[in-house]
């Protein structure tokens, strides 16, 4: 691939990438959340058309339109989120969309000898008269690297595929990836897991912030080196933040554990606590239970084991009104999607939490014109450019949007903020100035749980900083101390650390 | 998987009310104008057939009246379907809601024993619980097990007919049966009083008024109002607010149940002063009525104008029936077309059509 | 009547009376196994046994009365299927004011031709030779409709083809994850095109059995509610055709057994079954495993639009 560029609204997503993959190896395409990698991968398999560069498949210049045409130039890939119908058997799964021969009918017997003898000569045993949803995820995987191999492919992409395994199907699929690659198979692996990347890898690719940093041979290069090389150089420039001014221990979080929607376990036993005036920043490739985090410590999902005390309250028992009502702030992740009512006005969405409290709601009337002026009252402390308050909130742009869940959240004090992914695709004045929202509130004298994906806005912002991998605590570095290759081992999962007070 | 390089459908912005409403408007119009192409078809002058419509449901007091009579049932269905629909919940079964209502009623007025002048009270609150109890039942299975609704609320309308023909060819059957078959009269004190020389039962009228009023009220200014609005508008973040979306479901459907419920009172107590067999009490009241609320667009004030406008049309078949020979299916023919328009307004509102170049997404 | 002339009228008509249940139902599993609800069936049925009649009144000829019906029954579909399928307009809506068309086109046109007996009817056939079995002979060989047979052979095909070829593949696909189905290169839009039409012809043969064969006349609301009882019908089936013949003569038993039964259970209370019984249904398989097995299709009612991960 050459000189890829893709971009997206607001961010370049690729920018100009060379990659070139030899014939027969295990090649590893290592960066972080955001680094492009997931983007290159899709650009490669049809599913996204790239603005510039070419691809050049043996020599040769490829045009791929589309999953069907990169499947008809050998090129697989198997999703972080498997593309499989659910109800249907494997065998239904790997013919879907097929039209060999056969017409419209099916030779069941021929079907299943070709999977069994392709899954015998790989290691990917699977009962081809199972429905989907009755095999385990290790085993769904498999399935969809024989929906890519059926169709002869000869070059499979891996998305994240270790992400859902457990130890023992991890070790089952690197054996599987070393039999393929035997056969003359190619593997693009994409992972931000650096001991998988030594394990398995011949060659590795590090991305960030969609450019290429380097191309080496695994055996020549270390783990730390790679770190270093995936989050970045020192950050340029610092924000300037009063020393913490720490209080009390506001929130003591013990041994959490929690489920993701899979069912698998997404948060093994974490423990931490929280100071007044301290944003505690949390680290980590996403997908390593940050988000479960967020949703536990807010009401939004049950923690089988642990307890968040939140003064004398638990929040991991408390409903989301209960906590709410408690004074916790919720920035989400999805803020369009869970922070705001698109067709509300903007005065309405201001008060989505405190529309029960007697400021807002005389018996069983709501208040319009206390509702207006916080209205009023908060888009001038916060900025929100909007005609006026009688706006729909689905007009406004993401800035904008942010800004209102900032006024929404923030107003009334709170004693504890999660923030999650706070500036993810804002443009850069709005970043700025919710960032330093973020701080003034730190300076009341909050505590903040900071969550992202941006590893410099960790290291600007936070006093401490938190690293999960996998569920569980790698470690927490204060920020003066927090050397930039030791996180990026403990966000790949591979230091752990005294956790410090 | 990329679009086509040369028309494309992109979302619109709001468009200001007037806009909405001018379109609307222009969706009926434009059914009316389809029905008529109809008309002339079928041999009949569309101006001969809307002139003997709009005459018949308006030129006369005989005719106002007996359109507003059949708007009271519209109403309070109507205002009831606004306030699911705002919950986001599909409730197609008005009709066994209504007839349950009426079932409850029925059973109050002739067999409850309760002195007369608290039988009509009594029987409009009973209406209210009956429909109201069958709209819970699928409000609960969508909340708690997320049963589909459309299903739920359909499959109870037939239910519930069939339960009015068991009653009124069992254990309700009338004493004076003459080939169909109903209950026996109600006692006088459980017949609705209707303005003189009409057959406008005002007290459901009046109750009609009311709801529009009442509910516009809750559902704009009141704190139940707007955790209605949130859930409908945005389930997800209506659960990140920590609204309890079963129990908002449960009572949107509460209301709307009830509503309907009493529109079924309104009919056993103020037309036909018994229980018949469901098609007649029920009349398709209960689907017309979701093009009611549809054309209001989920605002319970505008229902009672747009309850009249499907009144007329009911009016009018009546008197197209007689003046033209045409049969009562027509209203059908109007009411079909009509929603048929109105879906493709809503798209027209939603999407326009871009012609042009794509970049590859 | 003897216990066994009994048993045997009974199961003829039920056989009878189920064909046009079962014809129709065929057709909504599997428009909703792509992923569409068609409330319209009402509407289609009625429509078809308005078009069955009338051609048939005027040609003389049940066959193509039959056609026509399938063909009036497969119109209206078409408008359904381009409403929620290229318009992604909502289904439940666009299915209603289908049926409420059905019907009032079918009685407004249909006034004329009331109380007009139809001498062209489709009449039953006599297997000779099968129809002296004991006791199976007299009810499925003796007097019944060539359509009774083919809407038999038809459920046996249309499972065939759903679970054992790759179209049905591509439909449960499509059903469950228009999506997936999507990134590989199956044609969600023309599957669902083609589900919702093959619902319609159905629908409309269905209804045209009932003026033609069934009750070879015609009647304003004939079909008396019987589009709504397919859609209960679908649910109790599973969406699984072979069910769904099972099914349709089970309900058609419950209507019959109604009547003779009366004098010993309300026939009210039977005829509630159908409904009382898909809500039954939906209730079991709304929790998981049961609900992987055999629920609804995951993506019934939603439009699919092809968006950008």
């Amino acid at each position: 691939m050459k000189g890829i560029v893709k971009r997206f609204p607001g961010v370049v997503a690729n920018d100009g990438i060379d990659l070139s993959i030899a014939k027969g190896e295990i090649h590893c395409l290592l960066g972080e959340n955001g680094a492009g990698k997931t983007t290159l991968m899709r650009i490669l398999y049809g599913l996204y058309g790239a603005d510039e560069g070419e691809i050049l498949l043996r020599g040769v210049p490829a045009r791929i339109a589309s999953p069907k045409s990169a499947l008809a130039h050998g090129i697989g890939m198997v999703h972080q989120h498997f593309h499989l119908v659910p109800t249907l058997s494997v065998e239904e799964n790997v013919v879907l969309g097929l039209s060999e021969g056969t017409g419209p009918f099916l030779r069941f017997r021929r079907t299943r000898e070709r999977i069994d003898r392709l899954a015998g000569e790989y290691g990917l045993q699977v009962d081809p008269a199972a429905k989907v949803w009755q095999l385990s995820v290790g085993q769904q995987q498999r399935v969809e690297i024989l929906k890519a191999l059926y169709r002869d492919a000869d070059i499979l992409i891996m998305d994240e595929p270790t992400s859902v395994l457990t130890p023992q199907e991890v070790s089952s699929l690197f054996g599987t990836l070393r039999t393929l690659v035997d056969d003359g198979l190619t593997i693009i692996f994409i992972t931000h897991k650096l001991d998988e990347v030594m394990e398995v890898s011949d060659r590795v690719t590090v991305l960030r912030k969609g450019k290429v940093i380097a191309t080496v041979e695994t055996a020549a290069t270390s783990k730390a080196e790679l770190a270093t090389m995936m989050v970045g150089r020192e950050v340029v420039f610092r924000i300037e933040k009063r020393p913490p001014r720490r209080g009390e221990k506001v929130l003591e979080a013990t041994d959490l554990h929690a489920e993701n929607d899979r069912g698998l376990p997404a948060l093994r036993g974490v423990s931490f606590d929280l100071f007044a005036g301290e944003i505690l920043g949390v680290a980590g490739v996403s997908g390593n239970g940050q988000h479960e985090l967020s949703e536990v410590l807010t009401g939004l999902r049950r923690a089988h084991r642990g307890s968040a005390i939140l003064e004398t309250k638990d929040l991991a028992r408390c409903s989301a009104r209960e906590i709410a009502d408690l004074g916790v702030a919720h920035v989400p992740t999805e803020r369009i999607r869970m922070g705001m009512v698109p067709t509300m006005t903007i005065r309405e969405n201001l008060i989505l939490k405190r529309y029960r409290t007697p400021e807002f709601c005389r018996w069983i009337f709501l208040d319009d014109k206390a509702a207006h002026r916080n209205a009023c009252d908060a888009m001038r402390d916060y900025q929100i450019s909007a005609p006026h308050d009688g706006t729909a909130a689905k007009n406004l742009s993401g800035g904008n949007i942010q800004r209102l869940v900032l006024a929404r959240e923030l107003c009334g004090s709170p004693r504890f903020v999660v923030a999650a992914h706070p500036t993810y695709g804002l443009d850069v004045g709005a970043t700025e100035q919710i960032r330093q929202v973020l701080l003034d509130q730190r300076d009341r004298g909050a505590g903040i749980l900071l969550i992202s994906e941006d590893l410099d806005e960790i290291m600007q912002m936070s006093d401490r900083i938190l690293v999960l991998y996998e569920g569980e605590v790698m470690g927490i570095v204060p920020c003066e101390e927090a050397d930039l290759e030791e996180i990026g081992l403990m966000m790949a999962g591979s230091r752990r650390r005294e956790v410090a007070v | 998987m990329k679009p086509p390089s040369w028309i494309g459908v992109e979302r619109r912005p709001a468009l200001p009310p007037w806009l909405v409403f001018a379109i609307s408007m222009g969706a009926i119009v434009s059914a009316l104008i389809a029905a008529g192409i109809f008309f002339q078809a079928y041999g009949v002058s569309p101006f001969r057939a809307y002139g003997d419509i709009i005459r018949g449901a308006l030129g006369s007091k005989l005719g106002i009246t007996e359109t507003i009579r059949r708007a009271i049932p519209l109403l309070l269905i109507g205002v009831g379907l606004t306030v699911a629909f705002r919950a986001l919940f599909w409730n197609i079964g008005a009709e066994g809601q209504l007839l349950m209502g009426a079932v409850t009623a029925t059973g109050i007025a002739l067999f409850s024993g309760l002195p007369g002048p608290m039988l009509l009270p009594a029987m409009f609150v009973g209406g209210f619980l009956g429909g109201a109890a069958w709209g819970v039942i699928p409000a609960a299975l969508k909340a708690k097990l997320g049963i589909n609704d459309v299903i739920t609320t359909l499959m109870l309308n037939y239910v519930a007919i069939y339960v009015v023909d068991w009653l009124i060819h069992g254990p309700w059957k009338g004493t004076a049966m003459r080939g169909f078959a109903y209950t026996d009269p109600f006692p006088a004190a459980a017949i609705l009083p209707t303005i003189a020389g009409t057959r406008v039962h005002w007290p459901t009228l009046l109750i009609g008024l009311l709801a529009a009023v009442v509910f516009f009220i809750l559902v704009r200014r009141t704190r139940v109002g707007f955790e209605i609005r949130v859930v409908g508008e945005n389930p997800h973040a209506a659960r990140f607010s920590g609204i309890s979306q079963v129990k908002i479901t449960i009572l949107a459907m509460l209301i709307s149940g009830g509503l309907a419920g009493m529109a079924g009172v309104g009919e056993v107590a103020g037309i036909h002063h018994m229980l018949l067999g469901p098609a007649n009490v029920a009349l398709g009241y209960g689907y017309t009525a979701i093009i009611v609320a549809w054309l209001a667009r989920r605002n319970p004030l505008a229902v009672i104008l747009t309850a009249f406008v499907f009144a007329v049309i009911m009016r009018g078949g009546d008197v197209i029936k007689v003046s033209l020979g045409l049969p009562f299916q027509l209203v059908n023919v109007f009411n079909g077309l009509i929603l048929f328009f109105l879906i493709g307004s809503e798209i027209l509102m939603r999407y326009r059509i871009r012609i042009g170049r794509r970049t590859t997404a | 009547m003897s216990w066994e002339s009994w048993v045997i009228a009974t199961l003829s008509r039920t056989l009878a009376y189920g064909t046009p249940l079962l014809l129709a139902t065929l057709g909504e599993i599997y428009a909703e196994r792509s992923g569409v609800l068609n409330l319209g069936v009402e509407g289609m049925m009625i429509i078809g046994a308005y078009a069955a009649f009338s051609v048939a009144y005027a040609t003389g000829n049940p066959w193509l009365g039959i056609g026509a019906g399938a063909i009036a029954g497969g119109a209206f579909s078409l408008i359904h299927a381009f409403a929620c399928i290229t318009l992604r307009a909502n289904q439940v809506v666009s299915g209603l004011a289908l049926t409420m068309l059905g019907l009032g086109l079918s009685g407004v046109l249909g006034r004329g031709l009331e109380g007009f007996p139809l001498f062209s009817s489709l009449r039953g056939v006599t297997v000779p030779g099968l129809h002296r079995i004991p006791i199976l002979g007299p009810i499925l060989f003796e007097g019944q409709n060539l359509l009774v047979y083919i809407a038999i052979v038809l459920a046996v095909l249309l499972w065939f083809v759903l679970y054992k070829t790759r179209i049905g593949i591509s439909i449960r696909a499509v059903g469950e994850d228009p999506a997936t189905a999507d990134s590989l290169g199956v044609h969600v839009a023309r599957v669902r095109y083609l589900c919702v039409l093959v619902g319609g012809v159905l629908a409309g043969v269905a209804g045209g059995y009932l003026s033609v064969a069934y009750r070879p006349a015609w009647t304003e609301g004939m079909t008396a509610g019987m589009g709504w009882i397919v859609i209960a019908l679908t649910i109790f089936a599973f969406w699984n055709p072979l069910l769904g013949l099972f099914g349709a003569y089970f309900f058609a038993a419950l209507f019959h057994l109604s009547f003779r039964l009366q004098a010993w259970l309300a026939p009210e209370l039977l005829k509630m079954m159908p409904y009382a019984l898909a809500i039954v249904v939906l209730i079991l398989v709304s929790r998981g495993t049961l609900q992987k097995r055999m629920g609804a299709p995951s993506a019934l009612t939603i439009p699919y639009t092809r968006g950008e991960d």
